[in-house]
């Protein structure tokens, strides 16, 4: 016990000492959450659309005020040729083009049908599929409305017209942010779990201090713990620091489950800490962990939820999902955040990442004991 | 066991794969003695210290350091001994106090007896107004001197040196070896690997390690004749040559 507390006096010091571990541990998180949710944004507005209206009429008209008009669109082309139309494609001025054919109108009053073209630039593939979607959804107002006009008197309406309105739910504005501030804290919980925790005990080898500490009565749990507690500490110092920023500059307002979120963080740095320990044993340098560190960060984060559904990958990605510890500290965090979860609501998720930290920090023990009596 | 040996090695082997590091090495070490240990780079100097310390478990043979088995007690025999490597062992990011507090906390002083030993220990290396400097910015002989100091701080048994004086200037080295001395004088073991052959000079008994086998163990008086020179280093060079490796 009281080789512990030696150890762990030790610990702090030092880290309190390192300016870059604590810019680490209160810088990156600020920055992160002031800068990330802002800039991470997945809406797509500002699409710009030219548009050929070959037809001049009114109802080619309807369509190009209603594509001005929308928030989502910059009218920033207008002409006469297909092929000149193209040129603005391929020299990204313009991401869609629409192109309204001769007697539009006549067509489609007299046939009852008409033809419009749209050509996307696909090599942003969401920004050209969403684009495509919301003029797709412009055209068929456009349509309904002078389908509308047609039917002065409906009695049975001869077409059936759905109309889908939504309300939305956990988000009520549908604000970007709201969604990316739990994955950003998330994100930084893993850094310092499992990277800032394994830099340093990498570092006491590449100095030399660690064969010191193996001659020494110092057994190796104590020495693992003294490491491990440090971090342990600053990752919920950290969570908190990054609810009071997401907080006063996002106005996410923690409910008075909040304590649940400890609950799960706690649980969580453990698993993510015996993974940092597990990188430890197997990398000799700082450079080789942070190396091996940023490729599973990149892998964890891609895999996780943060940026893109699990549910739309394909099988092979939700089982490593179904893995990754990031994945459930991210559902975690919008559960609690903005759904209000309750503990009984993530106990499921307490155990899993429950089951992974005695997996993880086993693995860790055992090779740290294979690691250190190799010579 | 011989309750005057502090080391007592029979047939200590250490292999890794076909490679045999140390390959059966005999010999005792008294209780208060100065025990050179020279050898070549790659002569298995480092792996022999480490298996008596119980940080490398031996492929054959047998060894007990104060008095401990090294198979059985690897635990009992760190408390026993102290340590002090080549490579700098102490850290640069505290005080010269929180490096003395923090070794001597870890052998089990209280803070009573950390007091005691830390304040005499000051003293004696005229470190006192240094108190409260980093490690780091303390000048390589002084971290060495302090480093040493450190390693006996909880008056182990033996203490273990793996070349402590390299890259040190030789005033600094030559009070080194006073503190050595004075170690010794209390009844200190003192096992210690060195390039430097007047080094050797210093120690009651040398082993020279070739190939992995000590090839020759006296004090520096004896091998000297018993090889017909005048200095340990031609001493050295006449065994160290035949080796096969490094």
């Amino acid at each position: 016990m009281n080789i512990l507390f030696a150890l762990l006096r030790k610990e702090f010091k030092q880290i309190i000492r390192n300016k870059a571990i604590l810019r680490v541990i209160f810088i990156l998180p600020a920055v992160q959450l002031l800068i990330l949710p802002f800039a991470a944004d997945y809406e797509i507005k500002n699409i710009n659309v030219g548009i050929i209206d070959h037809d001049h009429s009114g109802y080619s008209q309807e369509i190009v005020q209603k594509v001005e008009y929308s928030n989502y669109f910059k009218l920033t082309g207008y002409s006469n040729s297909y092929s000149e139309a193209l040129t603005w494609i391929e020299d990204k001025s313009v991401d869609l083009v629409i192109e309204i054919p001769y007697n539009f109108e006549s067509n489609l009053v007299k046939e009852n049908a008409a033809d419009v073209l749209v050509s996307v630039n696909a090599v942003d593939g969401t920004k050209g599929s969403i684009g495509a979607a919301y003029i797709g959804n412009i055209i068929q107002e456009v349509n309904n409305e002078i389908r509308g006009e047609w039917t002065v008197f409906p009695r049975f309406n001869p077409q059936a017209r759905i109309q889908i309105t939504h309300s939305k739910w956990y988000n009520r504005t549908s604000d970007y942010q709201v969604f990316m501030v739990p994955g950003v804290l998330a994100m930084l919980l893993t850094i310092v779990g499992a990277f800032l925790a394994s830099l340093n005990i990498v570092k006491e080898g590449e100095v030399g201090t660690i064969e010191q500490i193996n001659v020494s009565p110092i057994r190796k749990h104590e020495f693992i713990l003294g490491k491990l507690i440090p971090f342990w500490i600053f990752g919920l110092i950290i969570l908190a620091i990054g609810l009071l920023i997401s907080y006063v500059v996002h106005g996410i307002v923690p409910g008075n489950n909040i304590w649940v979120l400890f609950v799960f963080a706690a649980v969580y740095l453990l698993a993510v800490l015996g993974f940092g320990l597990l990188v430890s044993n197997f990398t000799e340098t700082q450079q080789q962990a942070m190396i091996i560190s940023f490729f599973f960060m990149l892998i964890f984060v891609l895999l996780s939820g943060l940026f893109t559904p699990v549910e739309s990958m394909p099988r092979w990605a939700q089982i490593l999902a179904a893995i990754n510890p990031v994945t459930y500290l991210v559902d975690v965090m919008r559960m609690v955040l903005l759904k209000e979860a309750q503990l009984a609501d993530i106990l499921p998720h307490i155990y899993t990442i429950s089951l992974e930290g005695v997996v993880l920090n086993t693995l860790a023990v055992v090779s740290y004991q294979d690691v250190r009596y190799v010579v | 066991m011989n309750g005057q040996n502090s080391i007592m090695t029979e047939g200590l082997t250490k292999r890794f794969g076909d490679f045999t590091a140390v390959d059966a090495i005999s010999f005792q070490v008294i209780k208060g003695e100065i025990f050179g240990f020279l050898g070549a780079n790659g002569a298995g100097k480092t792996t022999a210290i480490r298996m008596l310390c119980g940080l490398s478990i031996p492929t054959e043979g047998h060894a007990t350091v104060a008095g401990f088995d090294v198979y059985k007690s690897a635990e009992q025999i760190k408390r026993n001994i102290g340590y002090m490597s080549q490579k700098f062992s102490l850290y640069d990011d505290l005080t010269v106090w929180e490096n003395i507090q923090f070794y001597a906390a870890i052998y089990g002083l209280d803070k009573k007896a950390i007091k005691l030993a830390g304040d005499k220990l000051l003293d004696r290396l005229g470190l006192r107004n240094e108190i409260n400097t980093m490690v780091s910015e303390l000048p390589l002989g002084w971290k060495q001197k302090l480093a040493f100091s450190i390693a006996i701080i909880h008056q182990p048994e033996i203490v273990f040196m793996d070349e402590p004086t390299g890259g040190v200037d030789p005033l600094t080295r030559r009070q080194f070896w006073l503190m050595i001395y004075e170690a010794s004088a209390v009844g200190i073991t003192v096992f210690v690997t060195t390039h430097y052959m007047d080094e050797a000079e210093y120690c009651d008994r040398v082993a020279i390690m070739v190939d992995g086998k000590i090839e020759a163990l006296d004090s520096p008086k004896n091998l000297k004749q018993q090889f017909h020179s005048d200095s340990m280093d031609d001493v050295f060079y006449q065994l160290a040559r035949k080796a096969v490796r490094s």
